[in-house]
């Protein structure tokens, strides 16, 4: 770089495509993660959008490009809601929106509560806190596939605890099917998740200032009034990221559940991407699951552009 | 300046060098190739206790393949929660195994997908005629009318297991052969503090395989003769009420089953916590968990009323395993070679005998090795009163939504909640609106 400019001024008439290259170079050295983007994340997209209207079944997977089109006919089925396709669609749908909405809020709960008492110093913090991100680090295989084990109705721990020994149930409860299955999802998706938002957190209140809560206590503030007026506002910005991302991951998760209860979910606890799996891969008919997969894309873009128009609008009155 | 061009050049290039590789996966969709003859993929399905125990099965019979031939078969054994998805990933994308085994129901649904090598007349000259082959394998091949999509390789049938010493516990001097009898004995059995029958309740395909013959039984098919799904029929109804009731009314199967699914209940039988078990050649699997085979006796499954036979009288499914070559194969010789091979007498009696099934072919068969006890009652339930399952484009997708349903009605009973003839038509009939619309 710097040989060239020394010597250009007799050299004039040749700086500007100099200059043109000089500009053109970072999209240059742009290209190439510009192009694996594309592919990675865009062509996938694209491909889905096209697959959603074809009549993708068995009888032309192997080479799909003559798959006749079928206009909207996929999300016609998907959305009428008096056909069981699209009642089903809609259950798994709202589901899926309580599922979210609760275990974000545990999550968001338990992990802040955490982050909040492992602030002050103590002895065995560091211990507590590579404890509480065990559940964050297990393969998430092995972590569920252990809570199957201990959610079994004839061997498992946790029928073994309520029920043999706390006598809290009259009789064995089934966890894996039936009405029950809720709550074992939930149990097993808070477990899993609450790490990750104690470790955004913990991280956010690293940038607090001491003296604020030391001017605070000076003011007489007690423990609760810093929380109220220092912790939380401060964190603001980490919260608003941090629920967006719990609410997408939630909301989108596909692991936890297929590996609770398999390829067919129990109707109580039937997240919508295994659903939408379920419609797709087992019964062969991947048109109609494209469908539902870019009616759910568009569902988050809608929630997460909505989401993000408000908290940053709430953001801004308050820095005013 | 040069270090500059030089990195422009290189993003430029790599960009190019990305295209081109992105573009240049794609493969022919048309028939096979002969381009590499000297390797082929395998993808077996899991046949024994474990993945370990097939390899070591079937390992030094690739290895004697190798020397006949000179033809290095790479093998893949694939647990069957993964199968099917594997092979339509395979299908998909057309990158694949060449040879392949399938559940043979699934053959004509893989079959109306095209990524198999249909067996027409010539191919089969090539591995020595279908004559060779059982007619009942041969039933669950394919679609009727077409030309198979698959070999048999495997047979198998369902089977009543008992444990010896829990029907003497009990007084029982022989084996049930009808339901009634099934269920009285289970009550003494219980009566002695053990758990009667075992049940895989949240496992789709053994729902599927055991409704199939409750249906049967009653006289009832899921399928018109005109390959449209009818589930709703009374005689289906009153077949798949008749399973859920063994465990909802006659109370033999524990309601603790109603989750199983990953063969709980062989362990359950296996242990002795459990006195019956219907199962398809299970006494590999029976004896890699450690039950001596003296320890328990084997019957057909038992009917309405009678002897089994056909029709009304059918009692078990025809289960098996079929090979499949890849249509997308870049070795086509070498797969019919391996197929060939794999269905040869020596090998069938050899791998036959290691997977306690019966082989499909005809001269294995008659081998003396199939003659024991345990092997007569699979032979003749299935040369005389097995069926295959509706050999239809939608199989496939039957299996899914009648299962769940069969797994859902299983919950309700868990649940405590009653089990009538409405509820199941009403799970029935959703299945059914679940079926592609043609």
């Amino acid at each position: 770089m710097h040989k060239n400019s020394p010597g250009s001024a007799e050299k004039a008439p040749r700086r500007r495509p100099g200059r043109i290259r000089r500009i053109a170079l970072p999209y240059l050295l742009l290209l190439p993660a510009l192009f694996l983007e594309l592919l990675v994340h865009l062509v996938p997209m694209v491909i889905g959008i096209v697959m959603s209207f074809k009549e993708l079944t068995q009888f032309y997977i192997r080479d799909w490009g003559t798959a006749p089109w079928s206009g909207f006919d996929n999300y016609k089925v998907s959305v009428d809601f008096d056909a069981p396709v699209g009642q089903d669609l809609l259950h798994s749908f709202f589901v899926t929106v309580v599922f979210t909405i609760l275990s974000v809020s545990f999550c968001w709960l338990i992990g802040t509560a955490a982050a909040v008492y492992m602030q002050d110093n103590f002895r065995g913090r560091g211990i507590l806190r590579a404890l509480f991100l065990v559940p964050y680090a297990l393969p998430v295989y092995a972590a569920v596939i252990t809570w199957v084990f201990m959610f079994q109705h004839d061997n498992g721990l946790v029928n073994h605890v309520l029920h043999d020994q706390l006598h809290i149930t009259s009789k064995p409860s089934f966890w894996l099917i039936g009405d029950n299955s809720f709550y074992a999802l939930l149990i097993v998706h808070v477990w899993k998740g609450w790490p990750f938002a104690f470790l955004i957190v913990m991280a956010g209140l690293q940038n607090i200032p001491k003296e604020l809560y030391e001017a605070a206590a000076l003011d007489g503030a007690g423990m609760v009034q810093q929380l109220r007026r220092i912790t939380l506002p401060s964190l603001r910005p980490v919260n608003q990221v941090l629920v967006l991302v719990l609410f997408l991951w939630t909301f989108n998760d596909f692991n936890t559940p297929y590996v609770l209860f398999g390829k067919a979910a129990p109707e109580a606890a039937d997240l919508i991407s295994v659903h939408i799996y379920q419609a797709s891969f087992v019964t062969w008919n991947f048109g109609t699951g494209s469908a539902m997969s870019v009616l759910l894309l568009l569902f988050l873009l809608v929630v997460t552009g909505v989401y993000l128009a408000l908290t940053s609008r709430g953001r801004r009155t308050a820095d005013v | 300046m040069r270090s500059i061009r030089a990195a422009a050049v290189g993003a430029v290039t790599m960009s190019l060098a990305l295209a081109a590789t992105a573009c240049g996966g794609g493969s022919s969709t048309d028939g096979g190739s002969n381009d590499s003859p000297k390797t082929l993929t395998y993808w077996a399905s899991n046949q024994g206790a474990s993945i370990a125990i097939d390899k070591k099965v079937l390992q030094p019979e690739l290895d004697k393949f190798q020397k006949q031939t000179g033809i290095k078969v790479k093998l893949e054994v694939v647990p069957w929660s993964d199968l099917l998805n594997r092979i339509l990933t395979a299908t998909t994308s057309g990158q694949g195994p060449d040879v392949l085994n399938i559940g043979n129901t699934w053959s004509a649904s893989l079959q109306a997908t095209g990524a198999l090598l249909p067996w027409d007349a010539t191919n089969f000259g090539k591995i020595g005629g279908k004559d060779r082959f059982v007619d009942s394998a041969l039933g669950s091949t394919g679609a009727e009318g077409k030309d198979p999509a698959a070999v048999p390789l495997y047979s198998m049938a369902y089977a009543l297991y008992y444990n010896k010493e829990i029907f003497a516990d009990a007084g029982i001097a022989k084996p049930p052969t009808t339901w009634a009898e099934l269920v009285a004995d289970g009550k003494k059995i219980q009566a002695k503090g053990k758990s009667a029958l075992g049940a895989e309740g949240a496992n789709v395909s053994e729902n599927i395989h055991h409704t199939f013959v409750f249906a049967k039984q009653h006289g009832g098919e899921f399928f018109t003769a005109g390959g449209k799904a009818d589930f709703t029929n009374d005689a289906v109804v009153a077949g798949v009420k008749q399973y859920v009731d063994l465990m909802a009314k006659d109370k033999v199967i524990p309601t603790g089953d109603a989750e199983y699914a990953q063969n709980q209940s062989v362990s359950d039988f296996a242990k002795g916590k459990q006195a019956m078990l219907l199962w398809q050649s299970a006494a590999a699997n029976l004896k890699s968990q450690g039950m001596a085979d003296d320890k328990y006796g084997i019957a057909p499954v038992p009917v309405q009323s009678g002897t089994p036979g056909t029709g009304a009288q059918v009692n078990s499914m025809v289960a098996g395993i079929n090979l499949a070559v890849f249509k997308n194969t870049d070795n086509l010789d070498g797969s019919t070679k391996f197929v060939k091979f794999m269905t040869s007498d020596a090998e069938q009696k050899i791998l036959n005998t290691a997977y306690s099934s019966i082989p499909p072919v005809k001269a294995a068969q008659e081998d003396a090795s199939f003659n024991s006890a345990s092997n007569s009652v699979l032979k003749d339930t299935l040369a005389t009163s097995a069926a295959a399952l509706p050999q239809v484009a939608d199989e496939s997708q039957f299996e899914t939504a009648v299962g769940t349903a069969v797994k859902d009605l299983f919950a309700d009973v868990a649940a405590g909640r009653a089990v009538t003839t409405a509820s199941v038509k009403a799970k029935l009939e959703k299945a059914q609106q679940q079926m592609p619309a043609k």
